[in-house]
């Protein structure tokens, strides 16, 4: 039996410490002499986990919140139920396991947040790197280094940290760091004013710019269909964007457009149906896959416009990730979703913000790979967007729900009134 | 029955030269010769009841080897080694590790040196469990691990009479079922934890606990005890036990009796391994 239990009160005592005691804690009334203790002792606990051994041989396993109003009295606690055996996890050094199965970790991994960690190892805290959630985390022993890993990439007797103990996760703090969103708390509202929205994610941007950090643009198709390539160009050629993540769609759109003047098969100046317009995009993709590539059209001279062309022109990395509905799809598109997860994974790690306008599927496979402290700021027309991306956990979210015209049309005017300002 | 297997420590060098019980008084030390003879009636004793004794060689500066029973906890052909929570005995490790590779054991420590660990003195097979005393001398956690090396049930029981600081001080299993208690030895946990887990508990009144009565070796269906305890040899008597007496008041100064002495190295009679019933 394995659950997750939420027993004892849920008092809001500001000490708190984590321990865990494992045996035959039940038949040895270890567990409610510890319980007892914690209350005899004036404090509270709250049981995270237990996990109960069936058979006589088989020992159980607990993990206590304990909790109390004063340090001291937390302190007394801890050191009266580590007599009984009872150790709080950050004062354990973390299990390590080797990988004995390739691409899977060991039985009870630890299975990573999206949070700074650390992990204990000979007494000593060290950081995590490459912070990414629902990952495991694998020590190197020799370069005293350890790192977030995906499942699919473990290795045969890496060391792979199992159980809670020895791991440190620092929550962070949302309201402290990156200036600028700190009335944007609620994670997504229709009733935001936009204006003062889209003023401070054009601050940010201006700033990040201004310090050489890296912002990554996650976009949907839908960034063409609503004519706002332009702006997006714009963006690009300003030096606001570094790094542009996206699927089929949005470069093949972007490149019917730059061709024919259409996205969908609907011209763009003045939202006509061109007569077999809906094969556009696929001429379009068809010259490319003839010619090879993004790169070798505009170097060729085919794509002289859009999106795409802007960051080949720009040296903007792009990364497009390929989806089981794709036509096509353009050469460039990865169509191995571990090979684009993992180049994705890799594209991640120097952002330092994150805009992610009008797709939900690519979305939310970014917020998946960014550490809790990259800022992302999430447009969307449909405001389940950004609650899924919340639901997954990537909590540092910011919604704005609005079509994404007005909202690009609106960033560039402010960028350029920031340019302009003394 | 195979012939039992003790192994046991010649009081050469036995004495009381520091203090880490409340026994201990460097006021009253060792009578060595007296010691001798007791030590002797004991072996004597063993060997009229067919056992076979292994011996540890004494040490000098080791006064405490003498009590073999804290060498290790014996669980089939492995010996977990004690660590000793007192500097004074630690000492005794490398002696009690180098003789139970000698006779054949697997020799394993602890995993963690930060945890302490007193042997066969806190950790005493009755039926398919591991009874374990914890906080004087032992510490919960390594009776936690040792359950995890060998794979047997442990349940820890908090001794808080510092008179009673090892397990085998005050309980005694005498068979798969059934032990020895001197109940104001452990707290209200201990005792419910006992009295539900064996079926037969022979309570010691507290003036004959204080004579070390649950400080008994068991060899089959008799009961070795230190001199002064006749209740408790009337209630084994009734029960179908021979118990036999000789008496270890030396031993007593340093906080030790017949139990302490010696330590099973074929297993206790108690421990269902033993008897391959489990």
């Amino acid at each position: 039996m394995s659950q997750d239990t939420h027993v004892g009160s849920s008092d809001s005592a500001p000490f708190r410490e984590v321990a865990e005691v494992s045996g035959h804690i039940i038949d040895s009334l270890i567990l409610p002499k510890i319980l007892d203790a914690i209350k005899a002792a004036g404090g509270s606990f709250q049981i995270l986990k237990i996990d109960v051994g069936q058979n006589l041989a088989d020992p159980s396993f607990a993990r206590i919140e304990v909790r109390a109003d004063t340090e001291e009295k937390l302190g007394k606690i801890i050191k009266t139920i580590s007599a009984h055996g009872a150790t709080p996890v950050l004062k354990q050094d973390c299990r390590l396991r080797p990988v004995d199965v390739g691409g899977a970790f060991p039985e009870s991994f630890y299975a990573t947040t999206n949070q700074r960690t650390e992990i204990r190892v000979d007494g000593e805290w060290i950081l995590v790197h490459d912070q990414e959630m629902d990952c495991g985390i694998v020590f190197d022993a020799a370069k005293n280094r350890a790192r977030c890993l995906p499942m699919c990439e473990a290795v045969l007797g890496q060391s792979v940290v199992v159980g809670h103990a020895g791991v440190r996760v620092t929550p962070h703090e949302r309201n402290t760091q990156s200036a600028g969103f700190e009335f944007m708390n609620s994670a997504v509202s229709t009733e935001k004013p936009k204006g003062a929205a889209v003023r401070e994610i054009a601050r940010s941007l201006f700033n990040i710019r201004r310090a050489g950090g890296k912002i990554l643009l996650v976009g949907g198709p839908a960034i063409v269909h609503t004519g706002s390539g332009e702006y997006l160009s714009w963006l690009i050629r300003g030096g606001y964007l570094h790094r542009l993540f996206a699927g089929n769609a949005l470069a093949v759109h972007d490149i019917e457009q730059a061709m024919f003047g259409t996205s969908l098969g609907v011209r763009l100046d003045s939202g006509g149906i061109v007569e077999a317009g809906h094969e556009h995009h696929l001429r379009a993709i068809n010259r490319l896959r003839r010619i090879g590539g993004i790169r070798p059209a505009v170097e060729q001279g085919l794509l002289t416009s859009g999106i795409m062309y802007e960051c080949v022109k720009n040296n903007i990395d792009y990364i497009l990730a390929g989806s089981i509905r794709d036509d096509g799809p353009l050469p460039d598109v990865v169509t191995d979703a571990l090979e684009a997860q993992s180049l994705m994974r890799a594209g991640t790690r120097d952002i330092d913000f994150c805009l992610m306008i009008a797709t939900t599927l690519h979305s939310i496979a970014v917020g998946n790979l960014l550490p809790a402290w990259v800022k992302v700021v999430c447009v969307d027309i449909n405001p389940s967007t950004v609650i899924k991306l919340n639901d997954r956990g990537s909590f540092q979210t910011t919604g704005l729900v609005t079509d994404v015209e007005p909202f690009l049309r609106a960033l560039v005017e402010e960028l350029k009134s920031l340019e302009a300002a003394p | 029955m195979p012939q039992p297997h003790l192994l046991m420590c010649s009081p050469k060098h036995f004495d009381i030269v520091y203090e880490i019980n409340p026994w201990m008084s460097r006021q009253r030390r060792a009578n060595p010769v007296l010691a001798m003879q007791q030590w002797r009636a004991l072996e004597q004793m063993l060997l009229e009841c067919g056992a076979k004794i292994s011996l540890v060689a004494p040490q000098p500066d080791l006064p405490d080897l003498v009590f073999t029973a804290n060498a290790a906890i014996v669980f089939q052909n492995t010996a977990v080694l004690a660590h000793f929570r007192h500097s004074q005995r630690q000492g005794e490790e490398q002696h009690f590790a180098a003789r139970l590779g000698e006779a054949g054991f697997q020799v394993q420590t602890l995993p963690r040196t930060d945890l302490f660990f007193e042997g066969a003195g806190d950790a005493l097979f009755c039926g398919d469990t591991l009874f374990a005393g914890y906080r004087m001398r032992s510490d919960a956690l390594a009776h936690q691990l040792i359950g995890e090396m060998l794979g047997v049930r442990v349940l820890p029981l908090e001794l808080i009479d510092p008179y009673y600081y090892h397990l085998d001080t005050c309980f005694c299993p005498l068979t798969p079922d059934a032990a020895l208690i001197y109940p104001p030895a452990f707290d209200t946990y201990g005792r419910r934890v006992l009295r539900e887990s064996i079926s037969q508990l022979i309570e010691v009144s507290p003036e004959e606990a204080r004579r070390f009565a649950c400080n008994a070796v068991v060899v089959g269906q008799t009961v070795l005890t230190n001199v002064g305890c006749p209740k408790l040899h009337a209630s084994l008597r009734e029960s179908g036990f021979e118990p036999r007496e000789t008496p270890l008041d030396e031993f007593m100064k340093a906080g030790g009796s017949a139990k302490c002495l010696t330590l099973r190295l074929d297993g206790e009679d108690a421990a269902n391994w033993k008897a391959g019933l489990s």
